[in-house]
């Protein structure tokens, strides 16, 4: 744990120095300008670029995400799938390029403002929080609306009082939504895999974002399970409008799933488009079905 | 509809849950106010009671920072310190404080001190972050006995207890002193309670449990943080004030040194992380041991088991005891209690 996080830190530095070598790109810059006024285009990456050491995780990525779509990013193991994740939510920096949420524009992403400029994600590795109830991690979630301190909490005064009648109502909204009922009030580590996996779903779409970051949302499911969850997620963005960016390693469900497809090999964008127009494109056979064939039984975590 | 019957089913059993509640606070009432002050014995009192309570409510504070929030601190004899000479340098500087007003003064001033050492927590995590909160260890233990201003220019830097007194009240008998520790740590542990059991609570949990995560749905990571290290501090102070006004009456710099940090550090251990019920456990427990030891080395040794004996002995078996708690129960105390309890109950229904 503490190696991970200081060698993440250690990333962190290093692409912190990068980003202030990186250069102008005014191309780029004005392609950004245009795409982001638009108010059908939630997110915009342009020429976004990131290096661990000297592996180039990411070159020259252009996408951009338009309201209410299920947007999938495939790619084989290590194509930068989550890279790109981690830079829409500020968790990595890129070295280049900008990244436009909303109309507003950033070279790095704030995270720790990332739940108020309206975006929630999940993580491929399960990040919830393992001493709280499953009702008690979901309600984190809204933690970006609360208002109220310590001290009221503790007192117990009306706006806390308020501010937790209505999210524990969300809360129960989201848990109906998932059918976490029978779970809700145990220790989120003491449940399965594939329900901790919807959780941390409940947890992101409590907040309700306008855009949803799903980082390999049913790895390691079973096929029920896997079936089940992109139940969820079309619910999600049906019911509850919200545009989704899926990262997902089956191709069967992403083809079944979005809307447009992006398709990423050794960091670049190799393909983009409708899940019919990505399938018959030769480049993506042969970067990404060829391989992906052996990869079929492969568990992420 | 499912979700009603749901809950009619459930209010029976929050009914039997208050009642017992209910139950169990109006016995720990009794015990506390009624038969302790009546029936307990001096000994039993100064010896055994003051410091328990004491050490209880310094680790209540640090399960604060450490079982809760997650942020490993070795400085807890620091912030007691600050607490008691705070305490001991406004009672002496200020006409007529009230008793209260002085032990909230001197809790704010170790909470401000927290926040201080705890900004590397900004920075550093685990083993790194215990060994920067030593920082605060050697830093306060210094500056006490380098300038004379914070003991009243005692040539060895003691102070002594003031007279206490509540209202007019003196309190500077046992039991008065025992009923002033008794308040005032059953007051900051219902407050600690309603604390943990809030949003602040499980904010503290999310930075503990992922730091990354809360980070990204709008935990202010920082903020909770350093605000973990203040609520802990200004607990920790004022059970620094007890330690020095009620258990000791007189005490040194160096009686707040490393042993004591790591002391309260071992109490949360044994008693259990993330649970206030397991610093009262891991605290009994911690104050009983060596009386134990000493009767039992007596009875089975005679006059060989001397103090010194005694002082070795208590650390093997705590070291021992230690390393078995964290490898076969890390949970502490506290659920070994709960497995008991369920062993009990399943057995009489
Ligand atoms: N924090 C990091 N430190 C070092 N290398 C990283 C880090 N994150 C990603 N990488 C590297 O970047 C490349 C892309 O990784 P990733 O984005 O996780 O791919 P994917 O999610 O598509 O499997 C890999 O070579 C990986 O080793
Ligand atoms: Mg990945």
């Amino acid at each position: 744990m503490i190696g991970a996080s200081l060698g993440a830190a250690a990333y962190e530095r290093a692409s912190e120095i990068s980003a202030i070598l990186a250069v102008a790109n005014p191309v780029g810059d004005r392609r950004l300008a245009r795409l982001s006024s638009r108010p059908d285009v939630v997110l915009a990456l342009s020429g976004i670029g990131i290096s661990f050491g000297g592996v180039k995780a990411l070159s020259d990525v252009d996408l951009e995400v338009e309201v209410g779509e299920i947007r999938a990013v495939i790619g084989p193991n290590g194509a930068g799938k989550s890279s790109l994740i981690n830079i829409i939510s500020g968790l990595y920096h890129a070295d280049r390029g900008r990244i436009a949420i909303g109309g507003q524009s950033f070279s790095r992403v704030p995270a720790s403002r990332l739940a108020r400029l309206g975006v929630a994600r999940t993580f491929q590795n399960l990040a919830l929080f393992g001493g709280l109830s499953v009702r008690n991690n979901i309600a984190c979630g809204r933690v970006h609306t609360r208002r109220a301190s310590f001290v009221e909490h503790i007192a117990g005064l009306p706006r806390a009082r308020s501010e937790d009648a209505g999210i524990a109502e969300k809360t129960d909204q989201i848990v109906a939504f998932l059918h976490l009922e029978s779970v809700a009030d145990r220790l989120v580590a003491t449940l399965p895999y594939g329900l901790q996996k919807r959780v941390e779903l409940a947890r992101a779409l409590v907040a309700e974002p306008k855009l949803l970051l799903l980082d390999e949302p049913m790895a390691g499911m079973t096929a029920t399970e896997k079936a089940e969850m992109a139940g969820f997620v079309r619910a999600a963005r049906d019911r509850h409008g919200v545009t989704i960016i899926l990262i997902e390693h089956d191709i069967g469900v992403v083809m079944g799933l979005s809307d447009r497809v992006a398709v990423l090999d050794y960091g670049r964008k190799i393909a983009d488009g409708t899940p019919a127009e990505v399938r018959a494109d030769p480049a993506v056979i042969r970067a990404y079905i060829g391989t992906a064939e052996g990869e079929n039984g492969e568990d992420i975590r | 509809m499912a979700v009603q019957a749901l809950d009619a089913a459930r209010l029976p059993v929050d009914w039997a849950k208050l009642v017992q509640k209910l139950a169990l606070a109006t016995a720990l009432f009794v015990v506390a106010y009624g038969v302790v002050p009546a029936y307990a014995s001096g000994y039993l009192v100064e010896a055994i009671l003051l410091p328990f309570l004491a050490l209880s409510l310094a680790a209540v504070g640090l399960n604060l920072l450490t079982g809760y929030c997650g942020q490993l601190s070795l400085g807890s004899s620091a912030f007691m310190a600050v607490g008691a000479f705070g305490a001991y340098n406004f009672n002496l500087r200020v006409e007529g404080l009230p008793l209260a007003v002085t032990m909230i003064l001197a809790g704010i001033s170790a909470a401000g001190f927290g926040v201080v050492f705890g900004l590397p927590s900004l920075r550093l995590r685990g083993f790194y972050l215990a060994v920067s909160t030593l920082a605060a260890q050697f830093f306060v233990q210094w500056a006490l006995t380098k300038f004379g201003w914070f003991s009243n220019d005692n040539p060895s830097g003691v102070i002594s207890a003031p007279h206490l007194a509540v209202a007019g009240l003196s309190l500077d008998s046992a039991t008065g002193r025992y009923l002033l520790s008794v308040t005032t740590v059953m007051v900051l542990t219902a407050l600690v309670w309603r604390l943990v059991n809030s949003a602040t609570g499980r904010n503290f949990i999310a930075v503990r449990d992922n730091e990354t995560a809360a980070r990204v749905i709008g935990v202010p990571v920082l903020r909770t943080k350093l605000l973990a290290f203040a609520i802990s501090s200004f607990i920790i102070g004022i059970a620094g004030v007890l330690w020095a006004f009620t258990y000791l009456r007189t005490v040194e710099p160096a009686g707040f040194n490393l042993d004591r940090s790591f002391q309260i550090l071992f109490i949360i251990i044994i008693g259990g992380l993330a649970s206030i019920r397991g610093a009262f456990l891991g605290a009994a427990f911690i104050v009983v041991l060596p009386l134990f030891l000493s009767r039992l080395g007596a009875f089975l040794f005679g006059g060989l088991f001397d103090s010194g004996v005694l002082d070795m002995s208590q650390r093997i078996v705590l070291g021992a005891i230690i390393i078995i708690f964290l490898i076969a129960e890390p949970s502490g105390l506290s659920a070994l209690f709960d497995r008991l309890k369920r062993r009990i109950g399943s057995r009489s229904s």
